[in-house]
């Protein structure tokens, strides 16, 4: 008899209408988060997890039930799977009120109960005394907050959001985030969240999926994509810039170090056995493992892998001013870093300014050699 | 006045609109939200009266429906009566010719209910019945009523497929505006005048209604 498994697990693979190539597992109480480009099949497979579409060939279970199986012929409706999903538009009954639209939800219990537990949900989404409201007269953040209230209505056995804050202002946005981790310590359910905001992602995930051309490349923790991504895709669907080409020279077993020739520097890394000596690789490094060298204050630490070069863009972002440095004078060759406004300032870092930085060995990850262009323009 | 004719004429429409009402909402429906091959035909073929001079769809409805016809004959042999010139071939060319303004508002008015609405409510576990029911007939409402509407206004000024097919039998196939001919003919203006009247506020207010029905429906789904 096969283990019960609590959790979701999916597997699809299909050619068209939209290539897919996936395997996703998400555990009770744990939230993934799908990111990728648009129309990269993300959306794609939240349909197909919720039964509104069939791929080619699959395999889906959640909490030791199966929903999908191609193979055997089995395919649930979205009535019969139990699943709670908020809609990028929210997809409200706009002819119904807020709690009318829980209530929709929960057509399987006596009237009385209904209205009971719809109002608890109501509470449980700070909507108080809006009860009554026409999906039309609330503000976006209120009617994402209904969308998920009504999702949660029929006690899914997982909950999946397809873009939930991209309707919605940067304030309201910071706020449903942090209600939605206040939830989430409530309800023990996988969580699927699809965005192509690595921000939310990033704040909100335990794992994360990178998905481009409908293929989980690699899933991780956010900071296991960020430091360790697998190849350049990955690298470029977490935002990391510093992608370059280099030569593995040798591993230094002693030091715990691989050395890599990159330009006319050649950089410690920390020890990536998988790479022979004398392969040409990727290589990456975030921004925050990026140090600036404070130019009238020499430091000790500068001595860790040391690149030089010219300021060639700066532009204030906020409170950060992301700055991009030609290496060696050269502009083919970019690498970026973000310090805060004052440290531009007070090492006057203007365009054309000579700088220094070190880039951590800890930071410097090999990946195999892949086409620069790839995932480029996500 | 001639009151057997609006009585026909009413009688007419009533019957026209209940008929059509489950007809045009599923065809629609189909329209709206399938693809399939030959949508633009059977499209096409729902919106030909709209194009079609009257007469000629009504010569085409006698030779479908005529008492030598198939249809006609294994007609009359259930009701013992043919379809031509009476109240239920009237009936039948009126439902063939109001198709497209039934049909076709109703399938607007469900092209504008979203997808994701649909979508959203199977995720609720609504039946495709419940969602039919709860979802979208109150989102489409406005459309559905405006096709109603007319469809019962088109009934009554309907002449040329009326005359085709019904000829001029009193209460029987005579209709309000096939006596409003047959008085101009007698030169009783007076008569004529006054059923004119009647049909034409008639037709502003069913007019105004659809109008006012369609703002409301936009902003129903804003």
């Amino acid at each position: 008899m096969p283990e019960f498994d609590p959790g979701l697990k999916v597997w699809v693979e299909q050619e068209k209408p939209v290539p897919l190539n996936a395997e996703i597992y998400c555990a009770p109480g744990e939230m993934i988060a799908l990111i990728g480009p648009s129309g990269g099949g993300k959306t794609s497979l939240l349909r197909i997890i919720a039964g509104l579409a069939k791929p080619g060939k699959g395999h889906i279970s959640c909490a030791g039930e199966t929903w999908l199986d191609i193979e055997r012929g089995k395919n649930l409706s979205p009535q019969q799977r139990r699943i709670g999903y908020v809609f990028q538009d929210y997809a409200l009954f706009s002819h119904m009120s807020a709690i009318h639209n829980i209530e929709a939800a929960l057509l399987h219990l006596p009237k009385a109960e209904r209205r009971s537990k719809a109002t608890g949900l109501i509470e449980m989404v700070n909507l108080s005394g809006l009860e009554e409201r026409l999906p039309g007269q609330l503000s976006g953040g209120q009617r994402q907050r209904v969308a998920l209230a009504r999702a949660l209505a029929r006690e899914p056995q997982v909950l999946l959001m397809d873009e939930p804050f991209s309707a919605v202002d940067q304030v309201t946005r910071r706020k449903l985030r942090y209600e939605l981790v206040q939830l989430r310590l409530r309800i023990n359910l996988p969580i699927i969240l699809v965005t192509h905001d690595l921000n939310d992602a990033m704040l909100l995930a335990d794992r994360i999926y990178a998905v481009s051309r409908g293929e989980t490349l690699q899933s991780g923790t956010p900071m296991e994509l960020i430091r360790y991504p697998d190849n350049i895709s990955v690298a470029r669907l977490m935002d990391l810039r510093n992608v370059f080409e280099g030569r593995v020279i040798e591993h230094d077993d002693a030091s715990e170090l691989t050395r890599v020739r990159w330009l006319d520097y050649e950089l410690e890394a920390r020890l990536q056995r998988r790479h022979e000596p004398g392969e040409t690789v990727n290589w990456v490094v975030p921004s925050s493992y990026v140090v600036l060298h404070r130019r009238h204050r020499p430091s000790l630490g500068e001595r860790e892998n040391p690149v030089h070069g010219v300021v060639g863009e700066c532009t204030v972002m906020g409170e950060n001013t992301v700055i991009s440095v030609w290496v060696n004078n050269d502009r083919e060759h970019r690498l970026g870093l973000t310090v805060s406004n004052h440290v531009a300032e007070r090492n006057s870092l203007d365009i054309g300014a000579d700088i220094s930085v070190s880039l951590l060995q800890q930071g410097i990850h090999l990946m195999p050699l892949q086409a620069r262009d790839v995932s480029r323009d996500t | 006045m001639e009151w057997n004719a609006l009585d026909l004429s009413l009688k007419l429409a009533f019957w026209t609109c209940a008929i059509l009402l489950p007809l045009a909402v599923m065809i629609g429906r189909l329209l709206a939200w399938n693809r399939f091959r030959g949508k633009a035909f059977v499209e096409a073929l729902v919106a030909v009266p709209l194009v079609l001079p009257p007469t000629v769809l009504g010569y085409y409805l006698i030779l479908s429906f005529g008492n030598t016809s198939a249809v006609g004959r294994i007609y009359e042999t259930l009701t013992g009566h043919g379809l031509v010139f009476t109240f239920d071939g009237l009936l039948l060319a009126s439902i063939i010719f109001n198709l497209p303004f039934a049909v076709q508002p109703m399938q607007r008015a469900f092209e504008a209910v979203p997808m994701s609405v649909r979508e959203a409510a199977w995720c609720c576990g609504l039946s495709h019945w419940q969602t039919f029911w709860r979802i979208e007939l109150p989102l489409a409402w406005t459309g559905i009523l405006s096709a109603l509407v007319l469809t019962f206004a088109h009934t009554l000024g309907e002449f040329g497929v009326v005359l085709m097919m019904g000829g001029n039998i009193p209460e029987q196939t005579r209709t309000l505006s096939i006596a409003i001919y047959d008085r101009v003919q007698m030169f009783d203006f007076d008569s004529a005048g006054v059923m004119s009247a009647l049909l034409l506020c008639f037709s502003v207010v069913a007019i105004s209604f659809v109008y006012v029905l369609g703002y409301r429906g936009r902003r129903n789904h804003a």
